[in-house]
């Protein structure tokens, strides 16, 4: 077998053998489909769209995804499975992409997961399918840039706290460049073109092009460089 | 045949090991000594890939630990010290997650691998039971059976026996010096008399500095009949070279 397609079988399998995992997909479940409906006022908008629900998708992230991530390398530095695993035949950049491929997977089974939000609206009106598609799409690949970060932060300590708060640290910032109150603010400061090129960088300002059903192919180029860039760096802070 | 090649390595400004050269030939038991922190481990963990060494480098049956890690771990058997194992799995699962990763995609010769491993290191009991609720020498079993689960040519154990009841002890003594024959055994430890019991070849290193390389029957005759005066007398604070 494939030693990274071994990696990412056994952390997958890993989620599920203790109750982190199950409690992982509760909370976001309930955060995903409360906010929609008691923050985002789905009922009160009349429309057959998940709008009010993806909108939420960036800030849950901020929180839950370093949840998932922070114990990716922390956990094993820490117990020193690390040992374990670096002394097996396999190479830094396999064990990378195995154990985020499965934390990635991870994280879509818990976005599909909230198909009945899906059924709703299908049944409560006539909603665009290809919209809701391609907020679906955005939101994994969006997830995917997260988690990147996430792992790169938990490889720099064993301490899972640490971990955690570097990466929603890190994460804030980059959510930030893309918030409309931020950039007004930015805008006092600096001419409209450096505020647009710092907005260019931000989660938001790609996810949003998603969500309105338009899939640019710089934004998948985007989400995909954020993840790629975390992982390299990831891989140069474990190789000793 | 491990061959070692003025190796070097820094921590920060501290330098763990320094410029060791020695040569190993399979049917040796070496005995790795020295006191805490002489560089027992670093040493290990630079020949089992887990550490990049400063300078120099060590050749492992014809692949440099450098230029070609992954041929290298293929034919390294590593205990780690402490023996870590994934917590959450049980005591199979683990093993079969091992038997993936050294390339066992045979189904009838992996079952036939795994129930010899077990029944070697009688880990039959806990065939179910997580990692994490294991005793310390069960753990300490679970942890051979993954070194030795790919009979590799080159066997590389952190303090084999730490922790395991004299009974235990002795059980896995024997399976080492069965083994011994035809691969390279390298072995640290604490216990001068497991050393007597089983080593063809003793190494002391203090200071990350080598300051004997010899068979415990030249050691006695050079330098004292107990093993342990002479670990003294070479490794006190006295005796820095």
């Amino acid at each position: 077998m494939n030693p990274t397609i071994t990696v990412l079988k056994r952390e997958f399998a890993g989620y599920f053998r203790s109750p982190v995992a199950y409690i992982f997909l509760i909370v976001f479940l309930i955060a995903s489909i409360g906010l929609t409906f008691f923050v985002g006022n789905f009922f009160d908008g009349q429309t057959a769209s998940l709008q009010s629900f993806f909108l939420f998708h960036p800030w849950i992230f901020l929180f839950l995804i370093p949840a998932v991530g922070m114990r990716l390398w922390s956990e094993e530095k820490r117990s020193g499975t690390i040992e374990l695993l670096f002394t097996l035949p396999i190479t830094t950049t396999r064990a990378v992409v195995g154990k985020y491929l499965a934390a990635w997977l991870f994280l879509s089974l818990a976005i599909v997961l909230t198909f009945p939000i899906v059924l709703t609206v299908g049944y409560l009106g006539n909603p665009d399918w290809g919209v809701i598609l391609a907020s679906y799409i955005g939101s994994i690949l969006m997830a995917g840039s997260y988690l990147g970060i996430c792992s790169f932060t938990s490889a720099l300590t064993q301490n899972q706290i640490i971990s955690f708060i570097l990466s929603v640290l890190v994460c804030m910032v980059i959510l930030f460049l893309g918030w409309s109150i931020f950039s007004d603010f930015l805008s006092v400061l600096f001419p409209v073109w450096i505020v647009d090129a710092f907005s260019n960088f931000s989660f938001t300002t790609h996810f949003d092009s998603f969500t309105k059903g338009i899939i640019h192919l710089h934004s998948v180029i985007y989400f995909l460089s954020v993840s790629a860039i975390a992982l390299t760096l990831n891989i140069l802070a474990l190789e000793r | 045949m491990v061959t070692v090649q003025n190796i070097t390595k820094d921590f920060g400004p501290n330098r763990a090991v320094d410029n060791i050269s020695f040569e190993v030939t399979p049917g040796t038991i070496l005995g790795f000594l020295g006191p805490n922190g002489a560089g027992k481990s670093t040493t290990m963990k630079m020949l089992t890939g887990f550490l990049t060494p400063t300078s120099g480098t060590a050749i492992v049956n014809g692949y440099d630990i450098i230029k070609d890690p992954v041929e290298v771990k293929k034919r390294i058997g590593y205990l780690p010290e402490s023996s870590p194992a994934y917590p959450e799995m049980t005591m199979i699962e683990f093993l079969h997650f091992i038997a993936d990763c050294r390339g066992f995609t045979d189904v009838t010769e992996r079952a036939a691998r795994l129930e010899e491993v077990i029944s070697l290191c009688h880990l039959d009991n806990v065939r179910n039971q997580t990692v994490e609720t294991l005793s310390k020498g069960y753990k300490q079993r679970v942890g051979f059976a993954q070194a030795i689960f790919h009979d590799p040519p080159i066997l590389i154990l952190d303090e084999p026996t730490d922790g395991l009841d004299p009974n235990q002890k002795h059980e896995v003594r024997k399976i080492i010096s069965g083994m011994a024959k035809d691969k390279v055994i390298i072995l640290s430890t604490h216990i001068l008399e497991e050393v007597d019991a089983l080593c063809n070849r003793i190494i002391i290193i203090h200071n990350g500095h080598i300051v004997i390389d010899q068979t415990p029957d030249e050691i006695r005759k050079e330098l004292g009949p107990k093993l342990d005066e002479v670990f003294r007398k070479l490794t006190s604070p006295a005796h820095t070279s």
